[in-house]
């Protein structure tokens, strides 16, 4: 048994962080820290700085424009940029599409749409959830009907993330009605520019905006945008939500929290004293931070045992739960630091002198509503306990 | 022992549930309560009418009930439908006024809005740490220093300034025009201000006002307790209809045992909040009341932010849209948690009193 890093690991893990040192903007890690809305411009120079060193995809195979890394070798680079608050790479092309292409498309759609997700041709969004299906995923009822060439599409899809800087849209749509609800759905590639397609913002808790719903009338799609085979979308459905639950986990996301939340406690006076001196708050902080220690190992562990087999089994969901419940214990903690000053509405509150709080932590409280998310979106939480009771039980 | 309400508070919930239902409704908060002054005049005024503030203060000081289970009477309803009107810092100032021997009759009548500017930047619950001073100038009284978080502000006309002169803290009363106001609505809705004090004119309104302030506050987080009492009744109703509505698998969510005793759970800690409150309420005036009020206080931060998450998460992503009522219940019920002392800091004067 060694808990640490091989030699290999390590020269890898001193060669991101060189990198990051080199060419992450200070101002641009300084607004991902304060947890600010990103420009589109922001994220897309961050993704071409990562494609220019061919580290967009790293853990795509070599002939596909990836680096081919194993997943302890793309833990340490996500642990390393998230550590870095280097902006988080929009995961819908990179984290999702890309994997379920390489996996389930035909060599035509590989050589096509992957150039165009590391190059950021394409920005895609996901076109999974709507109003009747969330956590019932398979009884969705969008439907793509066949009409010569082409696919006909009707329906509503929502809680698309970032939609609304997107030009192409992966959706689960209903192509047969017989048998049970998974047999009948198909993967399918929608460029948001065609007819019938009605993208509507949706406003968040805090206030903020950042998931659409998507209308679909009599959208005309050429059968050629089908991944993989007609009613077998529910296969590729899964190996996807698998990789997105991989990329919620975000170990390196609570390892930045943290260190945020004791920078806070530090730099916080209440009643003539620290914030870390107070023994309540320090002993929720070491309380979050024993758990945070334990799941860097529980995810070391199983990224090791993933690595021999290329297989994750269960051990995404048990991340999925532990680590989001992790995170929004910090998220809460970042909220109460704050005491009286978390009051303001984010874009009603005074700056300068009159400022209740530094820039950087102004937005706690917002950051805690909004990630209540965490343990809801990437199947819930619930969810992620019945796929591993089905495994335990196999009921 | 008799835990009914009397008749006339069972007429007061009557009367405000009915009157907020239908004067109050969810739409109408959204308008209010996200937009400075965060208060609707003409609702304000038909609330005073109604008795919402003259419950608030004793029959002896102008008003008709005073107790604590009026207090919390008339915030249980404003927390049942989220309303954003500042009548906590209506009822602190009240209080004072009271202990003070002065008039309120036009602050009862609602022609008169107050707010308490007692809470400093550093947010520190603890009198001891406040830094805002008061000097004698001969001619009258001048402050300074900044008063921070003050709910109400942007609506109130007058500010009672809790201020140092030498050792004694003391209370003044400050136009609000004579300061500088700076106000903002809040996440969870609602206004509050910063209040700037540069040599600003006051006039004294009690000289040694530890003691008022101490129990004025009492009387306030009692109220932040009944009215998440009343939000987390909601809350709860809330995700009980979307248990039994909103169907996945073919059946309704509800169905499933997993979020059923979730839901029991959520139900057994309202219970608890509730007798907290009530201990809280029948503690008022009392020796007791302050360990009675941290204590109350305390659990309320505990349960209140359980109750918001358990609410959000069995609604799922519908919870987490603005359009959704629960996603504004699950926001106050939070930030309360952040009003005049937080579940930590409650915890704490509870535990301060074991080594004494």
């Amino acid at each position: 048994m060694d808990i640490h890093y091989s030699a290999d690991d390590l020269a890898f893990q001193a060669e991101v962080k060189a990198f990051l040192r080199d060419n992450l903007d200070a101002a641009l890690a300084a607004r991902v820290a304060a947890g600010a809305e990103l420009t589109r411009a922001e994220m897309e120079g961050w993704h071409a700085t990562l494609n220019a060193r061919g580290w967009v995809a790293g853990h795509w195979p070599r002939e596909a424009g990836g680096q081919g890394w194993g997943a302890v070798q793309r833990h340490i680079f996500d642990e390393e940029c998230a550590l870095a608050n280097a902006p988080r790479i929009v995961p819908f092309g990179v984290n999702m599409l890309g994997p379920v292409l390489l996996a389930f498309g035909t060599p035509g759609q590989q050589a096509h749409y992957l150039p165009r997700i590391l190059d950021d041709t394409d920005w895609w969004c996901q076109g999974y959830s709507e109003p009747g299906a969330g956590s019932d995923l398979a009884s969705l009822r969008t439907r793509a009907v066949r009409e010569g060439d082409d696919y006909v599409i009707n329906g509503q899809k929502t809680w698309t993330t970032l939609g609304q800087h997107a030009n192409r849209i992966f959706c689960l749509v209903r192509t047969a009605t017989e048998g049970k609800p998974q047999e009948g759905i198909s993967f399918i590639l929608v460029d948001l520019d065609t007819p019938g397609i009605e993208m509507r913002p949706i406003r968040l808790i805090e206030g903020g905006y950042e998931v659409n719903e998507v209308f679909f009338t009599d959208v005309r799609v050429p059968v050629t945008n089908l991944v993989g085979k007609e009613n077998q979308g529910w296969t590729i459905a899964k190996y996807l939500l698998g990789h997105e639950r991989t990329s919620i986990v975000g170990v390196g996301f609570n390892l930045e929290a943290f260190e945020r939340v004791r920078t806070m406690a530090r730099n916080i006076r209440r009643g003539g004293r620290r914030l870390i001196e107070d023994p309540l708050f320090a002993a929720r902080l070491a309380q979050i931070e024993i758990d945070l220690e334990a799941l860097k190992l529980t995810n070391l562990r199983m990224l090791a045992a993933a690595e021999g087999k290329g297989q994750l089994g269960d051990a995404p969901s048990m991340l999925k739960i532990k680590g989001t419940v992790i995170r929004q214990a910090l998220n809460d903690l970042a909220r109460r630091a704050l005491g009286p000053a978390a009051a303001p509405f984010p874009s009603e509150a005074l700056e300068g002198n009159l400022a209740l709080a530094a820039p950087e932590h102004a937005a706690a409280a917002a950051d805690y509503f909004n990630n209540r998310k965490l343990s809801i979106f990437g199947g819930s939480n619930e969810i992620q306990r019945n796929i591993v009771a089905k495994g335990l039980l196999g009921a | 022992m008799d835990f009914t309400p009397t008749d006339d508070r069972r007429m007061l919930t009557e009367t405000l549930d009915r009157f907020l239902a239908a004067e109050y409704p969810v739409e109408h908060r959204m308008k209010i309560a996200y937009d400075l002054p965060c208060h609707d005049a003409g609702l304000w005024a038909q609330l005073a009418e109604l008795g919402a503030l003259g419950a608030l203060l004793p029959e002896e000081a102008g008003g008709f009930g005073g107790a604590g289970f009026d207090v919390t009477t008339v915030f249980e309803a404003l927390g049942r439908t989220l309303c954003p009107e500042p009548v906590l810092g209506a009822l602190m100032a009240l209080r004072l006024l009271q202990a003070a021997g002065q008039d309120a009759t036009d602050v009862l009548e609602g022609t008169r809005r107050m707010a308490l500017a007692v809470g400093e930047a550093d947010g520190s619950p603890e009198l001891d740490d406040i830094a805002c001073t008061a000097r004698d100038e001969g001619d009258g009284w001048r402050l300074s220093g900044r008063k921070s978080v003050v709910y109400g502000g942007p609506a109130a006309h007058a500010f009672l300034v809790a201020a140092r002169n030498g050792d004694a803290l003391g209370l003044w009363e400050v136009d609000a025009g004579a300061a500088e106001v700076a106000g903002y609505a809040m996440i969870d809705g609602g206004g509050a201000a910063e209040l700037l004090l540069s040599d600003t004119r006051g006039r004294l309104v009690m000289a040694d006002a530890r003691a008022a302030l101490e129990d004025a506050l009492d009387w306030g987080r009692l109220a932040l307790c009944a009215e998440a009492v009343g939000a987390m009744d909601r809350a709860h109703a809330l995700t009980i209809d979307y248990l039994r509505t909103r169907k996945q698998f073919g059946r309704p969510i509800g169905a499933f045992q997993a979020l059923q005793h979730r839901a029991v759970d959520m139900g057994i800690e309202i219970e608890q909040a509730r007798s907290i409150t009530i201990h809280a309420a029948g503690s008022m005036g009392t020796p007791g009341q302050s360990r009675a009020v941290s204590m109350a206080k305390s659990l309320i931060g505990r349960v209140g932010r359980q109750i918001s998450e358990e609410a959000v998460q069995m609604h799922g992503g519908i919870a987490m849209t603005w359009e959704a009522a629960i996603s504004h219940y699950a926001k106050r019920l939070v930030m309360i948690d952040h009003q005049l002392g937080d579940t930590d800091t409650h915890l704490a004067r509870v535990m301060a009193a074991y080594a004494a």
